[in-house]
């Protein structure tokens, strides 16, 4: 990264394929789901059977233009669906239904923050709608398998002006998006899964340059991590060329993850010519005043939004905000047991440390995390109100994660209620004294490191349910007075 | 037993005093004895006897339909269940469709009886059907010319008593022109007026669907079925329909104009002076007429061709060879499956316009034939709108010629292109069209009259035509 720090920068720009979640594809009635058996979500229409015409699905419009409204972009309420012609086997009609001239979205943007609390707009160029191929599947033979299931998903294409200087940036970008279309719940974001698609384009060019190098464009990079990978990989390739005296060849390249490494896929003059024109099967897309409206207001509080209010309602640290607003259900859940409790910050805390990595552990979601959000908000405030130490509290929340019990019942029946009572107290702390002159001789004579033992051994006596500041005061006064008798 | 339509025919069907199925068996015996004409792909006999059965029940039961019993033709671009649908195409030639086209539906639903599927041009490419991979339609009133095209199967069915009525299709005039070399009736319609699910796409959005019949009466009778808003088609349209059985001879005296740009060089004389002679008696009787200006009309067939081989090279894109139809056995990887299966599955005129379509498509050449071809279509458009804010109607020849002799142009694509010239200008417009048999030339072919009106003006074209009807 430090080589090309100071001579030269790179330009990337990213186009993002998302899966929408409807019920039914783009332009039929056929089911989106995933993981069918091969070839059985179709209909005359996907599989583009002769006289078949498309019909628009209006649920994914509305997906669309939410994210169009997330990422600040106009929306043109007029739009037109234009064909992209090309032949392969699983792409039955022989052409894409897509957007060409006239998208949906254009001239948007989206916020990231770097590293160094740098903030950035991404500016973006166009959000538009369009179908999904089928798939190929080539097996070990010679023969190429096809399944339709996905063809015709709907899909948007969501493209950046060339606006990201770094890996690092493409990755809080795609980050961003993710966050973003799960908020709006109009795609899963899952990258490893293919719902959410990433290819890049990138140059470079010597800093200060204002004119844009040659560019290629990446494929196949299908998680976050491997657009980083492949975006450094490819930066320093090309700036190695530079450096070397080549020139740069404008082509296509495919990422391949195992060896880390892209391989030409096309150069610019293999590259297809799509032959765009308008859909003459589908009438221009038109999306009035109350259809905008509506949609409008379909949109749920967005990360940023919900981050800042955070900060504002639960007085909460930048960061812990930034963190339990990165997931929806993650900030859900948060605002749930931050209801019910007495402590913001806590419940903050628990959610962070405790909770995660438990969802990290058991490569789980919040969803199929077992304890209820009102079950944590006791257990927080058994802690603010003195019942139970945090110690204690920590051992309640395991049982709490494998029985699924009311931690205020745990705590009874467990016999886990903190001694607070000074008497009581006292009196054990006197006993353990008097149990181990050893150690108290040591104290006098100077050791005060010892005082650690007693709290260990009142500890061990009480189970741990000794309120812990009140044992520390007691012991050290009770210790103070032996030392001021001699 | 006598009637003058296919409503009056059902009657007596519905009464008992025609059998249905001897009214069947009988067409069956016609179009066998007239195989050598070769309107026909397929005729589905048994199916047909079956059906006929079954509607006679319904008919006992009291819950027949308006067509119930008619016999009914189909283009085979048409899409009907279970059914070969092979465009007259070797690579569709193991087709079977899976689904029916709405206006089949429609025509079904109503009880009629559909008796086989009929040869046309090759994706409904051509003005003479011969380029079908069935072979030469023969046109029954000559049987060395041609009968026209693309719907050429259609009309000789029509013609040569093969069935009651029958559907095709209108691109730049493949009902039009062949119903005017057949001598019979036949309409396209507005564009959006009948649904296109389940039509061939040849060019989407010139394709129209419409009926060839005898008389007046039946083309009403059947347009009235077919027509209609459909959730399938999004470019079809929720206009009412009227009921044009009910404008029939109403003997409402329209505002007529002749666009002089029709009757210019390359019109055939009988043509020419049967329709003047017509406009004459027609201003006799009152008709108000005054000659009209189109002055786009000169651009009308580039444009055409530019912006249906655009459309035609984009929807024949699917017919690869890779998941259903025709698949060449020669190959060794993907391209060459791709390549020789279209090659040896598309005839010589599909394979010209898919080229053409292609390459006014191509990126640096797109501005200058297809958007601006898109440009004029639009001022073709304007053109008719602004003739019928002063006329109801316009006349104009259906064709520039009667019937051409089989060969006679198939070695000349342009020449062959012009035969269009009259015709395509609707399809551009989006507008309906009538063509209606007006006389027969000193060889004995049939002429005909084209009456053109605005969007959705069906009812006047039945209206008037209804004038010249003589059955």
């Amino acid at each position: 990264m430090s080589k090309f720090n100071q001579k030269y920068e790179p330009v990337i720009g990213l186009e993002v394929h998302a899966q929408l979640l409807t019920e039914t594809k783009l332009f039929c009635g056929c089911s989106t789901k995933f993981g069918n058996k091969p070839n059985t979500n179709v209909c005359p229409v996907c599989l583009g059977h002769p006289g078949v015409l498309p019909v628009l699905n209006k649920r994914a419009v509305e997906f669309a233009v939410m994210m169009g409204i997330a990422t600040n972009c106009n929306i043109n309420r007029h739009s037109i669906f234009a064909r992209k012609n090309y032949f392969y086997p699983d792409l039955p009609k022989g052409y894409q239904i897509s957007q060409y001239e006239e998208p949906l979205c254009e001239n948007g943007f989206l916020k990231i923050t770097t590293k160094d609390g740098v903030q950035k707009n991404i500016r973006i160029k166009r959000i538009h709608l369009e179908e999904d191929a089928g798939k190929s599947i080539h097996d070990k033979s010679d023969t190429t398998l096809i399944d339709v299931n996905r063809c015709g998903v709907p899909l948007i294409e969501i493209v950046t002006e060339p606006d990201i200087s770094s890996p690092e940036e493409a990755y809080l970008y795609l980050t961003k998006i993710k966050q973003i279309v799960q908020y709006l719940e109009i795609c899963d974001g899952n990258m490893e899964e293919g719902s959410l698609r990433c290819d890049a384009n990138i140059s470079v060019r010597l800093k200060g340059d204002n004119n844009l190098g040659v560019k290629t464009e990446i494929k196949n990079m299908n998680s976050f991590r491997n657009v980083e990978k492949a975006l450094e990989y490819e930066i320093s390739r090309q700036i190695d060329a530079l450096e070397d005296g080549e020139e740069i060849i404008q082509q296509t390249l495919l990422w391949n993850a195992d060896l880390e490494h892209a391989y030409p896929m096309r150069t610019k003059e293999e590259e297809h010519d799509y032959r765009y024109f308008p859909d003459p099967d589908l009438i221009p897309l038109f999306i009035n005043d109350e259809w905008y409206n509506k949609i409008n207001h379909s949109i749920p509080e967005l990360p940023d939004a919900r981050s800042n209010r955070f900060i504002e309602s639960y007085s909460l640290p930048k960061y812990d905000a930034e963190i339990l607003t990165q997931e929806k259900d993650i900030a859900e859940y948060y605002e749930m047991v931050a209801k019910n409790s007495r402590d913001y910050k806590s419940a903050s805390n628990w959610i962070m440390v405790d909770v995660m990595s438990v969802l990290n552990s058991k490569n789980i979601s919040i969803k199929e995390f077992t304890i209820q959000p009102e079950n944590l908000s006791k257990l927080i405030n058994l802690i603010s109100d003195g019942v139970i130490s945090s110690k204690i509290a920590k051992e309640v929340f395991q049982i709490m994660l494998e029985s699924n019990q009311d931690p205020e019942i745990i705590v009874k029946e467990k016999n886990l209620i903190q001694i607070s009572d000074e008497k009581t107290i006292l009196e054990i702390v006197k006993k353990v004294i008097e149990k181990n002159p050893d150690q108290l001789n040591e104290y006098l004579s100077g050791k005060e490191k010892v005082v650690g033992f007693f709290v260990g051994q009142i500890m061990k006596l009480t189970q741990g349910k000794a309120n812990p500041q009140m044992v520390n005061k007691i012991l050290i006064e009770e210790l103070n007075n032996k030392k001021n008798k001699i | 037993m006598q009637y003058s339509n296919l409503s009056e025919k059902i009657g007596l069907i519905k009464s008992g005093r025609i059998s249905l199925i001897e009214n069947v068996e009988t067409f069956l015996q016609t179009i066998q004895s007239r195989k050598n004409l070769n309107a026909y792909n397929f005729v589905f006999e048994e199916e047909a006897i079956q059906r006929a059965k079954e509607i006679e029940s319904k008919i006992k039961s009291g819950q027949s339909g308006k067509l119930a019993g008619a016999v009914v033709a189909i283009k085979d671009v048409l899409a009907y269940k279970d059914h070969p649908l092979t465009c007259s195409s070797k690579i569709l030639s193991n087709f079977i469709s899976i689904y029916s086209a709405t206006s089949v539906q429609k025509i079904i639903d109503e009880d009629a009886i559909i008796i086989g599927k009929t040869n046309c041009d090759e994706f409904a490419m051509g003005s003479s059907n011969e380029n079908s991979f069935f072979g030469n339609v023969l046109n029954p009133v000559d049987d060395s010319r041609v009968p026209g095209g693309s719907s050429g199967g259609s009309a000789v069915a029509v013609a040569a008593n093969l069935c009651d009525v029958s559907l095709g299709t209108d691109t730049g005039g493949s009902i039009r022109q062949p119903a005017a070399f057949c001598g019979i009736f036949g309409l396209k319609p507005t564009y959006g007026r009948v649904s296109r699910y389940g039509l061939t796409a040849f060019a989407s959005s010139f394709d129209t669907i419409g009926p060839f019949a005898k008389n007046v009466h039946d083309l009403a009778l059947v347009l009235n079925v077919i027509s209609g808003k459909d959730e399938k088609d999004s470019t079809s349209v929720n206009q009412n329909v009227p009921d044009l059985i009910s404008v029939l001879n109403n003997q409402k005296k329209y505002k007529i104009g002749i666009p002089k740009e029709y009757f210019a060089e390359g019109l055939d004389v009988e043509i020419k002076n049967s329709i003047l002679n017509i406009v004459e008696k027609l201003k006799a009787e009152g008709f108000q007429i005054e000659e009209v200006s189109l002055p786009m009309t000169e651009y009308t067939i580039a444009t055409y061709y530019i912006l249906i081989t655009a459309e035609a090279s984009s929807n024949l894109a699917r017919y690869d060879g890779a998941r259903y139809g025709y698949r060449s056995d020669n190959y060794s990887n993907l391209e060459e499956m791709y390549i020789n299966s279209r090659t040896e599955g598309f005839g010589t005129e599909v394979k010209r316009r898919i080229m053409l379509g292609t390459y006014v498509l191509s990126s640096g050449y797109y501005d200058a034939y297809y958007r601006k071809a898109q440009k004029v279509r639009r001022l073709i458009k304007e053109d008719f709108d602004k003739v019928f804010q002063q006329v109801d109607l316009l006349i104009t020849p259906t064709t520039p010629t009667t019937a051409f002799k089989i060969g006679e142009k198939s070695d000349n694509p342009l020449e062959m292109y012009l035969s269009d010239i009259y015709t395509t200008s609707a399809n551009l417009a989006g507008i309906p069209g009538i063509n209606i048999p007006i006389a027969k030339n000193s060889n004995g072919l049939p002429i005909g009259m084209q009456v053109l009106a605005k969007q959705f003006d069906e009812e006047k074209l039945i209206s008037f035509a209804s004038r010249f009807d003589k059955t």
